[in-house]
């Protein structure tokens, strides 16, 4: 099994806060990697960390067997990593069939003169764009709402959507930001399955939840991040019986 | 050496003038994260109405007395427009898109100027020299009673309202407002009443500044807001946006780098440049701490949330 | 039979211009051509020429708010400097075209320079972009009340420098501006020049149009929208905001240089006065009042507010004397005073302006 993506030694504070303290963690291709913890525990900002959207103040990050430098996070996009957001960012008045479209963004090449001029490849290349981004959003299970609103979606559809939007980059990863937050248990089970089939389509997934039942149901292995420190990794029954997660988790006492 | 000492002395002056119409910025950015464009109008209403005072009193009471009255009275005039400015432009929006209050404020900003347009017409008024004028010469730099005037009420403006900031229960709802509106409001706080109250501050500190800058030119005009304004904003980002102490050093530092700028450009391009281009440092100076140090002179460094 | 439904053939309309529908509806395109052309005489027959000149400036501001409605609509970045691209449009017009770098610089261009309208459009639409980019560099970081107060003295250094640079070397002729340029078709003056302007005009402004509307469903436009959207998410996505909100600035910019460098040649005269901040506020007002984002709510903006001040100039001053027996408001105070009123309340009552984008999207998905 090779190694996707690895951290070594990653930190990150704010001012004299440190929220990550030296985590280091490995993906491997193909699994579905589960990343939890109390609230606070810098799950949000590994990721951002992860996705270029912050900088960190220290340790190396591979993916794919290069270097992420201080990468931007179009250029994160770029080398393969989509993700999605804690608080959903949509593009509110785009329908969700330009939303995906945009998701695409990198997938396409056609420039402005060749927009302006509708040249033939641009033309096709449209055509393209449109129909993937349609197939996507029927993979995401929301076909018949191509042409509404996102912002006037269901709270469970824009979920999808932005999971869609995500998939349209072709990504290696897929960093999923609580993506069973305010979902019944309905909607839940729907996103397991939908999590499922990506990866069974060849998409490596990094997941933070706070579901832990979705997380040890789903995931092939957890990592746990307790006040910016990762405490636990392993496959999720005997992350579940570790001491110190119980403790984060339940607030034992120290000693 | 006597040029910049004179200059300081100048750039003293207007900067005093700069920090308080920068306070009135900055506090409300603060507090709502929104720029009061017609800030800079309030500034305009403030000289004018207490020319019209001025005007109106005429030689009936000594200098000083009318000079007062007149401040009084445009400082409530402009305290009045505040809160109205607020209430029927920014109040209604306070949940709209960025973009929004924004141009309301530019609308509201236009109305002002065409309302002061029409009580006041388009000319110049001379504003009567009511302050003290004699000049004093320390170590070649002239110095006037005016300037004196100038720096020393912005300087007991400003220590007044750090005290009311700092100390006072007021000071405190507003620092909370500001923090966090909704947890503000739980613990008790009315957010919309200190939100129409920072409005109604800044004002009257604007209504000050429109007075002395009003005394120092010797001249008023409906249209002498704006840039005034853009200036003030411009000092109160270099000091850093949303900090009352900043707001004041960028003011400061603001009306030093201006007047050492219109002093000192024609010897240092040559004579190709002259101190017409004075108004040109300002706009400089705001572009090169947005894109150097965007957050300011003494404001923490705020990186987005995602 | 069905009747007949203007928004309807207007939407249209704008699928042709954007080439969705080329085959779709012949007559729809024969008849509003007929219309563009014969528009300047019902005008300028029935009510005379200065309705004639009205009218071009009609088409002279769609162009201009359509170029700012790039930045400000699509991108949303709220650039209130605009007017100074206009000016650097204009002012390279003038001096191409007119005796003064002759009076300028004797030795080097006596007699000045008389180029053609099509040989300096190009330049003034390249320099123009030029100058957008520039200005856009050192603002990309901001938000958008930052990038507005920036752009704004962005646009007040240009007004200064077209002010100040008559001395030492004349190259502006400062406050006093620019005169003596030649007409956008040489010969052609008076009436017979404001219908040659009118129709230049018309056809670089549906060229403008087509282009707005071709980049508006593009890979560029999408992501233009996705930035003022999100700007965190369109990184995410892949979207290299730095070089796409340049482009923004820089296309944004060339329109107005058009639109400049025929103001210039239409009015064959330039002084600062006419780029101040009020005239950006006032192309802002077309874009926010027609609706940011929609290409035929902007150029429904641009009409109303010429034809509307211009309305008030005839109407205003004779009706107060008539109701009151004497001017209260003179008319530039009155139209001024109606932009602020009508910015603070369309914000308050219709934010979206008198065609929101969405609504348009809307009423295409019932037809389609």
């Amino acid at each position: 099994m090779s190694v996707l993506l690895s951290a070594s030694n990653v930190a990150k504070h704010f001012g004299g806060i440190r929220a990550l303290k030296d985590v280091s963690l490995t993906i491997n291709t193909g699994e579905i990697y589960g990343l939890i913890g109390p609230n606070g525990a810098g799950k949000t900002t590994f990721f951002n960390v992860v996705t270029g959207l912050y900088q960190r103040d220290g340790g190396d990050i591979t993916f794919d067997g290069h270097a992420l430098h201080a990468a931007s996070p179009h250029e994160v996009a770029l080398a393969g990593i989509a993700r999605t957001f804690q608080n959903i960012r949509l593009f509110k008045e785009m329908s969700a069939l330009e939303n995906v479209m945009v998701g695409l963004h990198t997938q396409s090449r056609s420039s402005a003169i060749g927009a302006i001029l509708r040249t033939a490849a641009t033309r096709k290349e449209e055509a393209a764009i449109k129909e993937k981004s349609l197939s996507l959003l029927a993979y995401v299970g929301i076909e018949g709402k191509a042409n509404i609103r996102s912002a006037s979606l269901s709270y469970g559809d824009q979920r999808r959507l932005e999971i869609a939007r995500a998939l349209a980059m072709a990504p290696r990863l897929l960093a999923l930001d609580e993506p069973a937050a305010g979902m019944n248990a309905i909607e839940t089970a729907g996103l397991r399955t939908l999590i499922e089939k990506i990866r069974t389509d060849g998409v490596t997934v990094l997941l933070i939840e706070h579901d832990v039942k979705l997380i040890m149901g789903l995931c092939d292995r957890v990592a746990v991040l307790d006040h910016g420190e990762k405490i636990a990794e392993d496959v999720p029954g005997l992350v579940q019986r570790d001491p110190r997660v119980i403790e984060a988790y339940l607030g034992v006492a120290h000693e | 050496m006597e040029i910049f000492l004179q200059q300081l002395v100048n750039g003293l002056t207007l900067g005093s003038i700069y920090a308080l119409v920068a306070l009135g910025y900055t506090m409300v950015y603060g507090i709502l994260g929104l720029i009061n464009f017609a800030h800079g109008e309030i500034v305009m209403i403030g000289a004018l109405s207490a020319l019209a005072v001025c005007t109106a009193l005429g030689n009936t009471l000594p200098a000083p007395l009318v000079f007062m009255i007149g401040l009084c009275i445009a400082t409530c005039v402009c305290m009045a427009l505040g809160w109205a400015v607020e209430r029927i432009a920014y109040r209604p929006l306070r949940n709209a898109p960025r973009l929004a209050p924004l141009i309301t404020a530019i609308g509201v900003s236009m109305v002002l100027q065409q309302v002061a347009m029409l009580f006041w017409g388009r000319s110049y008024h001379a504003v009567p020299a009511l302050l003290p004028s004699s000049i004093h010469d320390v170590l070649g730099a002239r110095i006037g009673d005016v300037q004196i005037v100038i720096m020393l009420a912005a300087a007991i403006a400003m220590i007044g309202l750090i005290i009311l900031v700092k100390r006072t229960r007021l000071g405190r709802a507003m620092r909370a407002v500001a923090e966090n509106p909704q947890v503000a409001a739980l613990m008790g706080v009315d957010a919309d009443r200190i939100i129409a109250l920072t409005f109604v501050i800044g004002s009257a500190l604007a209504a000050l500044a429109g007075v002395l800058v009003s005394a120092n030119y010797g001249i008023a005009h409906y249209q002498m807001g704006f840039l005034l304004g853009l200036k003030a904003f411009t000092a109160a980002v270099l000091g850093g946006i949303g900090n009352l102490g900043g707001a004041m050093l960028g003011g400061v530092l603001l009306g030093i780098i201006e007047a050492m700028g219109a002093g000192y450009i024609g010897d240092l391009t040559g004579g190709f440049l002259g101190s017409n281009y004075q108004d040109v440092f300002s706009f400089l100076v705001l572009i090169a701490v947005l894109v150097f140090r965007p957050s300011g002179l003494m404001g923490e460094k705020i990186s987005e949330r995602a | 039979m069905n009747k007949i439904k203007p928004t309807r053939s207007l939407l249209t309309l704008f699928a042709v211009l954007r080439g969705d529908a080329l085959r779709k509806n012949h007559l729809g395109i024969v008849l509003i051509a007929a219309a563009l052309i014969v528009l300047p005489f019902i005008v300028g027959m029935g009510i005379g020429n200065a309705w004639m000149r009205m009218l071009d400036f009609a088409v002279l501001y769609v162009m201009l708010a359509l170029g700012l409605n790039i930045v400000v609509g699509f991108a949303g970045l709220l650039d209130l400097g605009y007017i100074a691209f206009y000016a650097v449009g204009a002012y390279i017009y003038a001096l191409l075209a007119s005796p003064h770098l002759g009076i300028a610089f004797p030795a080097l261009f006596p007699g000045g320079m008389h180029w053609p309208l099509w040989a300096i459009l190009p330049i003034g639409a390249v320099v123009a972009g030029i100058f957008g980019m520039l200005l856009g560099a050192p603002t990309l970081r901001l938000r958008g009340d930052y990038l507005a107060i920036v752009t704004l003295g962005f646009g007040e250094i240009v007004r200064i420098f077209l002010n100040n640079l008559n001395t030492p070397v004349n190259f502006t002729n400062g406050p006093k501006g620019i005169s003596g340029i030649d007409p956008l078709v040489p010969g052609l003056l008076g009436s017979n020049g404001l219908y040659a302007a009118y129709y230049i005009f018309v056809v670089l402004a549906i060229v403008i149009i087509i282009v707005t509307l071709r980049l508006e469903n593009s890979r560029l436009g999408r992501a233009w929208v996705a930035i003022r959207e999100d700007e965190i998410a369109a990184k995410a996505c892949g979207i290299n905001t730095r070089n796409v909100k340049l482009l923004a600035f820089a296309l944004g910019a060339s329109f107005g240089g058009v639109a400049g460098g025929l103001f210039a040649g239409f009015q064959q005269f330039v002084s600062p006065e006419s780029f101040g901040l009020f005239e950006s506020v006032m192309v802002l007002c077309m874009v926010v009042l027609g609706g940011m984002g929609n290409v035929p709510g902007v150029i429904l903006g641009a009409v109303v507010l010429t034809v509307l001040p211009e309305v008030f100039r005839r109407w205003a001053e004779p009706m107060q004397i008539a109701l009151f027996g004497k001017t209260f408001i003179d008319p530039e105070s009155l139209r001024l005073l109606m932009f602020g009123v009508a910015l603070i309340v369309v914000m308050r009552v219709r934010p979206m302006g008198l065609l929101p984008a969405s609504r348009r999207k809307a009423e295409l998905e019932q037809h389609s």
